[in-house]
């Protein structure tokens, strides 16, 4: 493994609020990935980037612990959570919000009861504050309004910024988000940008995200790692422009710059 | 125009293909079995180059088998020189080169071996019997987390599958069990009257009714009715990711999916069979009265002699158990579904299938028992 194209983005001796050792992803004989290492710092936007198929969206479901890994652990806030008792880690799972690539929500709800769903779970508001609450999220994504339909009622998009507003439903420590951009006009992707930047900003969580959408890289990624599907190993980390700038592995330079000619800097 | 033709040449540095006519690829393409031929007796050194004068038209085909004949010629080291070729031809054959094949990644689509294949159905036999007592497992612990109000459900959810699972399916079971009892008195009267003893068609209708067929022929319209629709809910949500949804949540879909729907079943199945065992004695009725002049209130008396509440609620619990087991098939089925809309098809297939090979096989072991017990 070159380490040619790896910044250290967080400062000695603070934990990263995630952290990724030495982690093997494989089906069976397949090996997807191997010897991932890498850290989340707290309050990021960690952007995982790669090819198509080299297991970018098969690391978010290691992270949230929905694939056990072959090897290696996962560490959030430095305890090891990947062999873990599972009542212990559905406590856990509170502290994550995910959006799923098709949005993901539950096809017999309203969009208010997906929203509604986790408080209920989870909290002992009384039933006119959760309905407040999910009418509230679905306003900050943009769904004021359409708290009555179903998600087959509404557009892809909609349904998407939808699952945003559940995923947001209990103010997660993390957001887990696959392909935010998938499916959407480039006007809806780059609102979806600032809707993920000015959570992060005001509540300070750490979001995680799947995703080859270049301008919304660079736009709010602050960290990241490449995942390269001939070597099977991650073959560049850091600040996404950083690696822009200074990576000269061809895979990853060509990716960073959708194919140009090798630059001059 | 002229079909397609390929032509081999024999020169002193190798082979020349000559490909001529017109390639389209709604005309069969030429096998190039000549020139597989020719090919294989090359070697190291000569080289396999194209002439394509008399070629009008080119198509996916065409270049198929140049890719397919240039594999056999790299294989024995054979040089290729594309130079006679059209140049959309040539830049088509780079493109399909040009990214390599990820070798660990092809699929072996050859027919394996019988032994492997007996062994590995005979590993997926063991695989799917424990994935299946783990399940059950699972699904006991979430019902005890439902009965101690642990449970994480929606009450509206649960009223809902009732009705569905109650209320919805009464005309279904109205004609088959109305029918069944028909047929039984049928059947019955056929042979009863040989020794004139036609008034015990009333006894054979309500005792069959109230013992096994009631809940067997309940059982076998709901594998069919709720055990598939389970599978086809349960799978669509997990290929959507919805259940995962649920996970990442901290909500277990045991609790959340499959708890509701055996709670709903197991508790509708009995009250379903109490309502078929009546439709199977009215059929019956019907077919005396009309058929075998008998009189409703002579046929009615006869019935109430013949029920019993021990062969009742024997039919009763059977209906709870089959309720329990086409539940439990058709949500596992569901919840072990692959990921493509296909899969949602063979898991509602195969929910049907283990459902109705469950039930049956429940209604053996019952027969036996309750045989045993003398009820």
């Amino acid at each position: 493994m070159t380490n040619l194209c790896n910044a250290p983005t967080i400062p000695a001796g603070e934990q990263p609020h995630i952290e990724v050792r030495g982690l093997t992803m494989a089906f069976g004989d397949f090996v997807l990935q191997r010897n991932l290492d890498f850290a989340i710092p707290r309050g990021s936007i960690f952007v995982i980037m790669g090819g198509s198929g080299c297991g970018k969206s098969t690391l978010l479901r290691h992270i949230l612990g929905l694939l056990n890994p072959a090897t290696g652990s996962i560490l959030l806030d430095g305890e090891d959570i990947t062999d873990i008792d599972p009542e212990y880690r559905q406590t856990l799972m509170r502290k994550f919000g995910v959006l799923y690539q098709s949005g993901a929500l539950w096809s017999s709800m309203t969009l208010a009861e997906n929203v509604s769903l986790p408080l209920e779970e989870y909290t002992d508001l009384s039933a006119k504050e959760i309905r407040d609450i999910s009418t509230l999220k679905l306003a900050m994504v943009g769904l004021r309004g359409f708290e009555d339909y179903y998600p087959s009622e509404v557009s892809g998009g909609m349904q998407k910024r939808a699952g945003l507003a559940r995923a947001i439903a209990l103010d997660p420590e993390i957001l887990c988000i696959d392909e935010p951009s998938a499916g959407l006009d480039p006007i809806s992707s780059k609102r979806l940008d600032e809707l993920i930047l000015e959570l992060r900003d005001s509540l300070g969580t750490t979001v995680v995200m799947v995703t080859h959408e270049l301008p919304s890289i660079y736009s709010i990624g602050t960290d990241s790692i490449f995942l390269d599907a001939e070597t099977r190993t991650m073959i560049a980390s850091g600040p996404p422009t950083w690696i822009r700038d200074s990576c000269d592995d061809p895979t990853v330079h060509q990716f960073m710059t959708r194919g140009e000619a090798p630059h001059g800097k | 125009m002229t079909g397609p033709r390929l032509d081999v040449v024999r020169d002193a540095t190798g082979i020349v293909l000559r490909p001529g006519g017109s390639w389209d690829i709604e005309v069969a393409t030429p096998a190039g079995s000549d020139a597989e031929a020719a090919i294989a007796t090359l070697g190291r050194g000569d080289t396999l180059r194209y002439d394509t004068s008399e070629l009008s038209a080119w198509d996916s085909g065409f270049l198929a088998l140049l890719l397919r004949l240039e594999e056999a010629a790299a294989a024995r080291e054979v040089e290729v020189d594309r130079s006679g070729l059209p140049d959309g031809a040539r830049r088509l054959l780079a493109l399909a080169e040009s990214v390599p094949a990820r070798e660990d990644a092809r699929r072996d689509s050859g027919q394996a071996p019988m032994l492997d294949r007996v062994g590995k159905s005979t590993i997926a036999v063991a695989t799917n019997a424990g994935e299946s007592v783990e399940f059950l497992g699972e699904t006991t612990q979430a019902v005890s987390r439902f009965l101690t109000g642990r449970g994480s459900y929606r009450k509206r959810d649960l009223w809902l599958l009732v009705q569905q699972a109650g209320a919805g399916a009464l005309p279904i079971v109205s004609l088959v069990t109305f029918l069944l009892g028909a047929i039984l008195a049928f059947v019955g009267a056929v042979q009863l009257q040989q020794f004139g003893a036609t008034i015990y068609v009333a006894n054979l209708v309500a005792v069959a009714m109230e013992r096994d067929m009631g809940a067997l022929m309940t059982g076998i319209v709901m594998a069919g009715r709720s055990g598939a629709a389970y599978a086809a809910q349960l799978g669509s949500m997990k290929v959507n990711q919805e259940t995962d949804a649920l996970v990442t949540l901290g909500i277990s879909p045991v609790d959340f999916l499959v708890v509701p729907r055996v709670i709903a079943l197991s508790s509708m199945m009995p009250l379903l069979t109490l309502y078929s065992v009546l439709m199977g004695i009215a059929g019956g009725a019907l077919v005396a009265v009309a058929m075998l002049d008998l009189s409703l209130t002579t046929y009615w008396n006869q019935t109430v002699d013949a029920l019993s509440m021990a062969g009742l609620m024997g039919g009763l619990f059977k209906a709870f158990v089959y309720g329990i087991l086409i539940s439990v098939a058709g949500c596992w089925q569901g919840m072990r579904c692959g990921g493509s809309a296909s899969a949602v098809g063979d898991a509602a297939t195969a929910a049907v299938v283990s459902s109705i090979v469950a039930i049956i096989s429940a209604a053996g072991v019952f027969a036996w028992v309750f045989y045993m017990l003398g009820i």
